[in-house]
């Protein structure tokens, strides 16, 4: 075995691992907040690539800068992926959240095919090619077989985004809130913590992130359809479960074991069994440790 | 007493069906069946062959039959099911058929045939294309107007390692029917043949967010080419990741990928993929005419398999004509000898009778569009 593809399955799998935890964190945040699995998160990041491809589309044509092309389209997709997260939770959750927690579930279910069938009607239900927006940068050259920019631009968009989601959380108001609703919702109501806010604001970043995942997987593979944001969405969901459903590091760390034992499963063995490869692994996490990796357990008070 | 009655009446019904197939015999036309799945699920699989037989026999009963003799169309229904396609089998046999425009399904040919070669019955399918159909030699009466399952696989490799004369092959495939399918028959034919070697053999998942992972083991392999069998979703997201990683590699796939979208979605990446596709005869005059009768006298389209099915009549009546009989070894030879210009082109057969000039020709996609290769 030489070093060289094994450094190259480990950058494959880092890239596959940074393009889930992008997803696999509007998952986690959601249920650490409202023990809601929104199962429409995907949706959210096929919405956001198919608002790249459409403002980036229309700005082809004023030649611009690629790299101002693509800086407009992203921020523009996260703006209109936010909007469509927050509106989703108006909509779809917040009317249920006295209800039972299965009932939410089944209209987070009912909200990712509505979505889905919307992009289709709306849009096409054709494969459409997503336009090659990052450009080459110059001091990738010498390790380009290794690594190529793309995967360079996702690992390092990844870890800016956890970085700063990191002290969002830790160091800001709202992220002190957000801990407090995560930890006991009654208890931060009653301390003067405006509960609604809190979970606006937790879609909110998570859609924007599961936007920024869309843009850069579609750069990244080339296309897009209405259907990328379910398989996507399983494959992220998975991740946040093995780390930890509601822990935001958990979703990360499980994010990238699951990437990582996808490429090596693949490269030393046999990409036949690629998933088989990502559940086995899930089911052992989780037969020993029942929460993942770093999920706390849950206590039940008697 | 009454068994001797019984005896007795039996002999008479014997006799008398006896009589009844003598009278047929001499009944002066030439009787060809028609056999398939004309009712059922599939019935829009076989009812475009009866309309073929139809409309080639009705044109040369106008000009005079075949030595001589009109010909008649004996169709009969088997659904696909190989439990009825022997009834059927029989009961063409029993009406003294010269030969068999059939059956549709590959199980349903597969259990006629037995019977139609113990009756020394010629057999042309327009569509049953499950390849040890002709390979396997169990057949000898029978025939086909379409390529077998495997025709692409075997281009697709004689294209690799003959025309372009690469050792190392890498064959992927997306886990479906149709690509593990060819991928199968692809990875066997190379082994069989020894001329090259299969370094890589993987399937691909389906809607993955990248295939970074089986593209360094491609590289890995030093493959020289890949032969992916699949769909173009997958093909052209394979091409974008190959080019982006700088790997210079033969890309060959199959009529799943030659599709406009694939160039589409791929866009300069699809520049130089090769694919195989089915030979395009749309602008033969053969084919417009064929084309045309259909339309002018269904008042629509022609559907799946028409052009098959129209030629393989077109072969047998030619074939009856040339041999100047309906013995057996006489149409036999004919049929394996004599081009025979049809709806698919100019055609023969081979000694295992698949047809020589139907199937694919290998396309390369030069300037965003697909160009057939020479």
């Amino acid at each position: 075995m030489n070093s060289t593809y094994f450094i190259e399955l480990f950058l494959g799998g880092l890239t596959r691992g940074s393009i889930y935890a992008l997803i696999a964190l509007g998952y986690t945040m959601v249920y650490g907040i409202i023990q809601l699995i929104n199962f429409a998160h995907g949706e959210i990041y096929m919405i956001g690539a198919f608002t790249a491809l459409i403002v980036s589309g229309a700005l082809a044509f004023t030649g611009l800068d690629p790299v101002i092309i693509f800086l407009i389209s992203a921020v523009v997709a996260i703006v209109f992926s936010a909007a469509y997260g927050v509106t989703m939770e108006k909509i779809a959750y917040k009317p249920l959240r006295k209800a039972p927690r299965l009932s939410a579930l089944i209209s987070a279910i009912g909200m990712s095919m509505f979505l889905q069938n919307y992009v289709l009607l709306a849009q096409t239900s054709d494969f459409q090619p997503f336009p090659d927006l990052i450009p080459d940068l110059k001091f990738l050259k010498p390790i380009e077989n290794i690594m190529n920019t793309t995967q360079f631009i996702i690992l390092a968009t990844t870890a800016v985004v956890m970085v700063l989601f990191t002290l969002l959380i830790k160091y800001t108001k709202i992220g002190k809130a957000m801990r407090a609703t995560a930890q006991d919702k009654i208890m931060a109501q009653l301390v003067g913590i405006n509960i609604n806010k809190v979970i606006m604001v937790t879609f909110l970043i998570g859609s924007s992130t599961a936007a920024i995942g869309g843009i850069l997987i579609s750069s990244h593979v080339g296309q897009i359809n209405f259907y990328i944001g379910f398989i996507a969405g399983i494959k992220a969901f998975v991740a946040a479960v093995l780390g930890g459903i509601g822990s935001v590091p958990g979703a990360v760390l499980g994010s990238f074991v699951l990437g990582l034992t996808e490429s090596f499963g693949t490269g030393y063995i046999s990409s036949d069994y690629e998933d088989v490869f990502a559940f086995g692994f899930l089911i052992i996490i989780l037969i020993f440790k029942p929460s993942g990796i770093l999920g706390k357990p849950t206590k039940k008070k008697v | 007493m009454k068994k001797i009655l019984v005896l007795c009446l039996l002999a008479a019904v014997l006799l008398s069906f006896a009589s009844l197939t003598g009278c047929k015999k001499d009944s002066g036309t030439i009787k060809i069946g028609v056999a398939g799945a004309h009712s059922g699920d599939l019935a829009s699989y076989g009812i475009p062959s009866v309309k073929a037989a139809e409309l080639v026999v009705e044109d040369w009963n106008a000009r005079g039959g075949v030595l001589g003799r009109q010909i008649e169309l004996i169709i009969e229904d088997d659904v696909c099911k190989p439990e009825v396609a022997t009834n059927t089998a029989a009961k063409l046999v029993g009406e003294d058929v010269v030969a068999v425009i059939g059956h549709i399904c590959s199980g349903a040919t597969k259990a006629a045939l037995g019977i139609y070669k113990d009756s020394k019955i010629i057999t042309i399918s327009p569509s049953a294309t499950n390849p040890p159909l002709t390979q396997s030699g169990d057949y000898p009466n029978f025939y086909r107007t379409i390529a077998p399952d495997d025709a692409q696989a075997r281009m697709e490799i004689d294209f690799a390692v003959d025309t372009l004369g690469l050792k190392k092959l890498a064959i992927l495939h997306d886990k479906g029917d149709y690509g593990k399918g060819l991928a199968e028959f692809a990875k066997a034919m190379v082994e069989s043949d020894g001329e090259a070697e299969v370094v890589l053999y993987e399937g691909i998942t389906v809607g993955a967010v990248d295939y970074s992972a089986v593209i360094n083991k491609i590289k890995n392999s030093g493959a020289e080419a890949i032969i992916f069998g699949g769909y173009h979703p997958e093909a052209s997201k394979l091409v974008g990741q190959i080019s982006k990683k700088g790997m210079d590699i033969v890309f060959i796939s199959d009529d799943g990928v030659k599709d406009d979208t694939f160039i589409k979605v791929a866009g300069e990446y699809a520049e130089g993929v090769y694919a195989t596709g089915p030979r395009d005869t749309s602008t033969e005059p053969l084919t417009i005419a064929a084309n045309k009768a259909h339309r002018d006298k269904y008042g629509e389209d022609p559907g799946a398999f028409f052009l098959n099915a129209y030629a393989a009549t077109t072969v047998i009546l030619n074939a009856i004509e040339k041999a100047g009989s309906t013995d057996y070894d006489a149409l036999t030879k004919a049929l394996q000898s004599e081009y025979v210009n049809t709806t698919l082109g100019n055609i023969s057969f081979d000694k295992k009778g698949d047809a020589i000039g139907v199937g694919f020709s290998v396309f390369q996609v030069q300037n965003g569009v697909y160009v057939e290769l020479q």
